[in-house]
């Protein structure tokens, strides 16, 4: 002990158009952008990231681990604008060291406002991933690492989850350490994987921050804060973006380098050891219970919803998409349905977000838009037009009358 | 530190942002114990009849209304002393429109004078010691502005000259040259802002001379002092950019009874000259845009201007007439009305150095669209911003404002208190210590 448990995020939403009031395409996505920025994204961080990983899992031989977490708009976007990153994919999961986890196809916020659209994504994505990678999922995050005890409640009734990955955020905790594996009251099965938000946002924000005292950080003395916690720790969990390798953090950071060596350096030390989260679940025994009444995420200094629901744009946006789930269902038209499932991908909602717009940080970093107005607009007026197609009779169904 | 100031208009004779911003910095001195002395071209009355009883021969110069004003200010700053020049300038008067006015009083005076032929000497020139004695067009006002302006000033005692916008600048630099006080020019807009490609080149020669003369310039944006740099041949080094403020005092009042006059009429509201500068035909053909989608709403055009009949008539031709209300200028308690009647508030300008009005609406609640090609939107993030011949985004952008109430109401209020960040007291504290900077380097090296 202690385990390392490397859980990575790979996430790219559809972006929409530019669309006006004035504007009636049902084509909403902005295909250009979208590809350009896979592509751009696959060449500065998916595929130097996947090949060094690959690589080290070979050097290592089974000795480091790795797990994903792959949105399901994203897996649409690679196999379409950049397949050679898919195979990557495929060749990670064939070394058998790596672990894919579940969570909303859609990365939505769907748990937030429809139990059966959220299980709905679960379900699919579930499908997706054991459908290209040949296992099922058997741990789950969900968006953005919300979380809450209703939502271990829901995992666990699905049956078909040993653990969820959330934030481990101190407010949860109290005094106690995230580095041990918990359970959420009132489930018999699944556990949780608590984030070390201080250790992965180390190398996820402050790698290259000149100003941290740390730096510049190298894996030897990452690795000495990691060998800290033996004797005192399960599990060190570093769950962070994996755009944080090239994308975030520019190769120029020293990144890769940093990566490059972390394994030998954790390695060094023969209590430690490297992990999946099901590996862990399956290690460890839960060494209490922590009670989650309110939400949480990993986004931010809050931990909370602010950053998707902090404001009354947000809000409106969210619960008009949302109000068409009755109309969808019943409309059984496959390209209405999956356009309204693209538009619950959360970082539509997140360009919506006002916060910390002022100081020009992370969020307007992410941003399409030129402000979290016209991101707001420009969603509304394809919502409006989503709703115009729903009102429409279905072709097929009207024209009898004329006979 | 004393500042001798050659400014426009002070309340409650202003005209536009000009004078906002001249009243607004030297108040803001004056609370920072900053003596000002402040030379103000004689504010024009409305009616042009007390002029031409102040012009009689033989009549005592009485300018009852000015005296108040001034001294009703001049209680409420301690520091500032204000001195009035007799002069018929205007900001943003044209030469035309001089012309005018200088005949009017000529016309006028003869009236009274029942019909005896006076030449045009007798009637303005030399007859009163202490009258006034206008010069027959701007260009020449102005330089008989400056001999007024040095004969004030060598009577004062003040550390750094403080010029605002090219009809002073002249007077700065004689002020300068007499008295060896450092200069600082303050350039409010330029002949391109005004004109666009069609300058006047007599006031581009002006505003050229009085930057090239000045030991600083200050801008009212990065706008603005690019314009500066690029149009006028001035070294980076010497301009400073100080943003204007907004007096938040005066919004402080009108937060009660906002939504009771509210009826299902939306209002688009235009506040602002109604001149080329300030873009009212994109506003008609963003409006026609909007009356397009939408049914229930008015736009409303505030104020006046030289392209007022033209864009009435382009109103007409658009087919929006009875959609487009004009209303003229306002002042005082109808603007504020004005405001609270509005959804949406737009700035359509072509050209706009900084734009005070987009935060006087914020700060009376009511949400701002505003041109990209405008100094403001380099500093307001809580703005729907557009670039100001795209018509078809600003419809739309009105059109979700009027459509989305959560959008307007998160504009309003981030809007309202983004606002509040922008305050004379810095702007006034940035002009300080360019004040300071430069008599530092004016000191002689030993």
């Amino acid at each position: 002990m202690p385990s390392v448990c490397f859980y990575f995020q790979v996430h790219q939403p559809f972006r929409l158009k530019h669309y006006t009031v004035f504007d009636n395409s049902s084509s909403y996505f902005d295909e250009f952008k979208n590809a350009s920025i896979c592509r751009k994204v696959a060449d500065k961080c998916y595929l130097p990231a996947n090949r060094l990983l690959l690589d080290l899992i070979r050097r290592f031989e089974g000795r480091f681990k790795i797990s994903y977490s792959i949105t399901g708009v994203l897996l649409e976007q690679l196999n379409k604008y950049c397949p050679e990153v898919m195979s990557t994919f495929d060749a990670l999961a064939r070394t058998g060291c790596v672990e894919f986890l579940a969570e909303t196809y859609y990365h939505s916020l769907s748990f937030l406002y429809s139990h059966d659209e959220f299980a709905n994504q679960v379900a699919k994505h579930v499908e997706q991933i054991e459908y290209l990678f040949g296992t099922k999922p058997r741990v789950f995050r969900n968006t953005e690492l919300i979380y809450n005890n209703d939502l271990a409640k829901k995992i666990e009734s699905m049956g078909i989850f040993d653990g969820i990955i959330t934030e481990g955020a101190d407010h949860i905790l109290g005094d106690r350490s995230c580095n041990f594996v918990y359970s959420p009251p009132e489930c018999e099965k699944v556990k949780l994987l608590l984030k070390n938000y201080a250790l992965s946002d180390d190398i996820a924000f402050r790698f290259s921050n000149q100003g941290w005292q740390e730096y510049p950080l190298f894996a030897n003395k990452f690795a000495g804060w990691i060998n800290k916690f033996n004797g005192n720790g399960q599990v060190i969990n570093l769950f962070m973006d994996y755009e944080t390798f090239g994308e975030h953090q520019w190769q120029d950071t020293g990144i890769f380098e940093f990566l490059n060596h972390l394994p030998e350096e954790v390695l060094k030390h023969e209590d430690n050891n490297f992990k999946t989260p099901s590996e862990v679940l399956e290690a460890y025994e839960p060494v209490g219970t922590v009670d989650v009444p309110h939400v949480i995420s990993w986004a931010d200094e809050e931990r909370d919803l602010s950053a998707w629901l902090g404001n009354a744009m947000q809000s409106n946006a969210l619960h008009e998409v949302y109000r068409l789930e009755e109309l969808i269902r019943e409309a059984k038209d496959e390209r209405l349905t999956a356009d309204w499932r693209r538009l619950q991908t959360s970082d539509h909602f997140y360009y919506m977000c006002t916060k910390y717009f002022n100081d020009g940080d992370v969020h307007k970093y992410f941003s399409p838009y030129d402000s979290p107005y016209d991101s707001y607009i420009n969603y509304m007026n394809v919502l409006s037009n989503l709703k115009e197609r729903l009102a429409e009779p279905k072709p097929g169904t009207t024209a009898v009358a004329t006979v | 530190m004393k500042v001798f100031m050659l400014g426009w208009e002070f309340p409650p004779f202003i005209s536009g942002g000009l004078g906002t911003a001249c009243y607004g910095l030297t108040k803001a001195m004056n609370d920072l114990g900053i003596e000002v002395t402040f030379a103000l071209p004689k504010v024009v009355d409305p009616s042009h009849s007390t002029h031409v009883k102040m012009l009689s021969p033989g009549t005592v110069i009485k300018n009852t209304v000015m005296r108040t004003t001034s001294e009703e200010v001049e209680d409420e700053l301690k520091n500032v002393k204000i001195k009035t020049i007799q002069s018929l300038l205007e900001p943003y008067g044209s030469v035309e429109e001089y012309q005018h006015r200088y005949e009017d009083i000529l016309r006028n005076k003869r009236m009274e004078l029942g019909g005896i032929e006076f030449t045009e000497e007798m009637l303005v020139e030399g007859k009163n010691a202490n009258g006034p004695d206008y010069a027959g067009d701007m260009y020449s006002e102005i330089h008989r502005y400056a001999a007024c302006a040095v004969k004030l000033a060598v009577r004062e005692d003040f550390d750094v000259i403080h010029a605002h916008d090219w009809m002073t600048y002249p007077a700065g630099m004689a002020v300068a040259s007499i008295t060896g006080k450092p200069l600082v020019v303050h350039v409010h807009s330029t002949e391109f802002d005004r004109s666009g490609e069609h300058v006047n080149q007599r006031i581009y020669d002006i505003e050229r001379k009085g930057m090239h003369s000045a030991d600083k310039i200050i801008a009212v944006s990065h706008l603005t002092r690019n314009t500066v740099i690029t149009r006028y041949g001035i070294l980076g080094e010497k301009v400073e950019v100080v943003h204007n403020g907004v007096d938040r005092s005066v919004a402080a009042k009108i937060e009660t009874s906002r939504a009771s006059i509210k009826s299902e009429e939306k209002i688009v509201l235009f506040l602002g000259r109604i001149t080329m500068q300030k873009g009212p035909e994109y506003f008609l053909q963003a409006a026609k845009k909007v009356l397009s989608v939408i049914d229930n709403v008015k736009f409303v055009m505030a104020g006046s201007g030289d392209m007022m009949h033209r864009t009435i008539e382009m109103a007409a031709e658009l087919g929006i007439g009875n959609k487009v209300l004009f209303t003229g200028f306002l002042r005082g308690d109808d603007v504020r009305k004005v405001y609270e009647m509005a959804d949406l508030y737009v700035m359509p300008s072509v050209s706009e150095p900084f734009g005070i009005a987009p935060l006087e609406a914020l700060n009376h609640d009511v949400p701002v669209l505003i041109s990209k090609q405008s100094g403001v939107s380099e500093v307001l993030t809580h703005a729907l911003k557009v670039d100001f011949w795209d018509v078809q985004e600003m419809a739309n952008k009105i059109i979700a404002v009027l459509r989305y109430h959560p959008l307007q109401m998160t504009l309003r209020e981030h809007g309202n208190f983004e606002v509040r960040k922008f305050k004379w007291e810095d702007a006034a504290a940035k002009c300080i210590s360019i004040y300071g900077d430069m008599l530092l380097r004016a000191q002689p090296a030993y």
